[in-house]
């Protein structure tokens, strides 16, 4: 039975947790300790950088904000640029409890981990008593990445979680896929999918973007191990990522932070408008699941080949093992086999279902297994971004 | 879609794709069956790896999923491992740590 915490802003979260947001490096350890390791306590979020970035700022009203926390600590040193009073206002506005601690003003790091860890404990146990209520499919933000890609990945993991996306986006569900620069030689096919021909042409434009950035950088979105793994071009490892977002019909084009308006199938671009300023779009996967999460992702379809482990703070990962041969070796890590397809074990579209099956699962209250080992990864760098243009969303 | 004359480890996704794709790994020196004609694999390939179903010139599109996914920078017989080696992207070059090893390797000869 699926169930969720009812927000003020009408959206319904499948987890109830308090986040602990440091608000530059230099605030995270305290952050980290208290949080303490206890994964049901709270999880940490922030921003790193000392210098002012609007996209970070964005991304952390989204992120604290989300419907899957309930209460929000916000844990700054004092001197930083980030502009702690605003988003302390944007939660307050939420509804949610908040608190900012400040490091130099609140006696130092022993004091404040105390006073912090106060305010938590309180906030989880006041959080447990809150009633959940019913949930529907249709309520659901589900985003998708692929990690650790290899030659299976595009032929097991990513077509079955195409068609679980298939299942969802035809039960009014909001499903997001994501890295335009893992989508470079798949603009023809994918813009034939568009709701609207302008809509095509943005995301054709999203690709083209894409593409250059990744010229400038003089790398493409391709890790060493992607080789070892039988892929040997972008191109290649596109097709094979471009299979997570299934057959539906592509709802709209959204950018890091932007809430989709309705159920359907959204491209997330994720690369940076402008100059190449800030180095790599997202330097590594959880970059990517944090910002499918700012756009309301209450789970994450993660497929990996060659056995990426990781999970993310706030919302739950459902690990798809590619590779029978990996998910041999790290089964513990994994949700789903999908290696099954190629050793005949099951068919594609049993491995969609049940990835779907897994999804509503979460969302009844059960764990993933990265959500079990405590997996809270989170990173947030610096980006810019121009807002979309009006064809992005047709009505 | 699969013929029966060709090995059933190598998979064929799309009607009109130039390379199969392995569903299983293949030994070292192990001979395999492609189109009816054997061809001796040199070295062991790993699940996910690709083997040319048709003779490719340098230039030819090499084709996964019923769509291109770069050129062929070298002839390629069918049967062939086709990577990195003999296979170029149209769009931006493949980093490989094979490469950057033996680019430590020279460097390191040059050094002593």
């Amino acid at each position: 039975m699926m169930r969720g915490w009812q927000r003020n802003d009408g959206r319904k979260g499948i987890r109830n947790v308090v986040a602990v947001a440091y608000l530059v490096e230099c605030a995270h350890h305290v952050a980290r300790q208290i949080a303490g390791t206890d994964p049901e306590a709270a999880h940490v979020i922030g921003f790193p950088g000392c210098y002012p970035n609007d996209y970070a700022q964005r991304m952390m009203e989204r992120l604290c904000t989300h419907p899957n926390v309930g209460a929000v600590l916000l844990v700054s040193l004092g001197c930083e640029s980030f502009n702690r009073y605003r988003l302390e206002q944007v939660v307050r506005d939420s509804g949610r409890p908040v608190k900012v601690l400040t490091i130099q003003n609140d006696g130092g790091t022993r004091a404040t981990i105390a006073a912090g860890r106060e305010w938590v404990a309180a906030q989880a146990s006041e959080l447990a008593t809150q009633p959940t209520v019913p949930m529907a499919v249709n309520e659901l933000v589900v985003g998708t990445v692929c990690g650790g890609s290899d030659g299976t990945s595009g032929i097991t993991g990513n077509p079955a979680t195409g068609l679980a996306f298939d299942r969802l986006v035809a039960d009014g569900a909001t499903c997001i896929f994501e890295e335009t620069g893992e989508l470079i030689g798949c603009e023809s096919i994918m813009e034939a999918r568009a709701a609207t021909p302008e809509l095509a042409a943005e995301l054709r434009a999203s690709v083209e973007k894409a593409a250059r950035y990744y010229a400038t950088l003089g790398y493409g979105s391709f890790a060493p191990g992607n080789a070892d793994g039988g892929l040997s071009t972008i191109e290649e490892k596109s097709l094979g990522a471009y299979m997570k977002s299934g057959q539906s019909q592509i709802s709209g084009l959204i950018k890091p932070g932007d809430i989709p308006p309705h159920g359907g199938l959204y491209l997330m671009d994720v690369v940076p408008d402008g100059e190449v300023r800030f180095g790599f779009p997202n330097i590594s996967d959880n970059a990517e699941i944090v910002e499918m999460m700012a756009s309301g992702a209450h789970v994450t379809l993660f497929v990996t080949g060659r056995g990426s482990v990781v999970g993310s703070a706030i919302s739950p990962v459902i690990k798809i093992a590619a590779n029978p041969h990996m998910y041999r070796r790290l089964a513990d890590d994994m949700d789903i086999n999908a290696g099954r397809i190629l050793d005949g074990g099951a068919t594609l579209a049993e491995v969609g279902e049940e990835i779907y099956r897994k999804v509503l699962a979460l969302a009844s209250g059960e764990k993933s297994r990265s959500e079990d080992l405590g997996h809270q990864e989170f990173i947030l760098t610096y980006k810019s971004f121009e807002p979309i243009g009006p064809a992005c969303l047709p009505a | 879609m699969q013929r029966s004359d060709t090995d059933p480890r190598l998979m064929l996704l799309a009607a009109d794709d130039s390379v199969y794709v392995l569903r299983d790994q293949i030994a070292q020196g192990e001979s395999i069956t492609v189109q009816g004609r054997m061809v001796a694999i040199p070295q062991a390939l790993g699940l996910g790896h690709k083997i040319a179903r048709r003779a490719h010139r340098p230039g030819d599109k090499v084709v996964k999923y019923g769509a291109p996914i770069g050129s062929a920078s070298t002839d390629i017989a069918p049967g062939e491992h086709v990577h990195t080696h003999n296979l170029k992207s149209d769009y931006t070059a493949t980093h490989t740590l094979e490469a950057a090893r033996s680019q430590a390797e020279t460097d390191q000869e040059i050094q002593s």
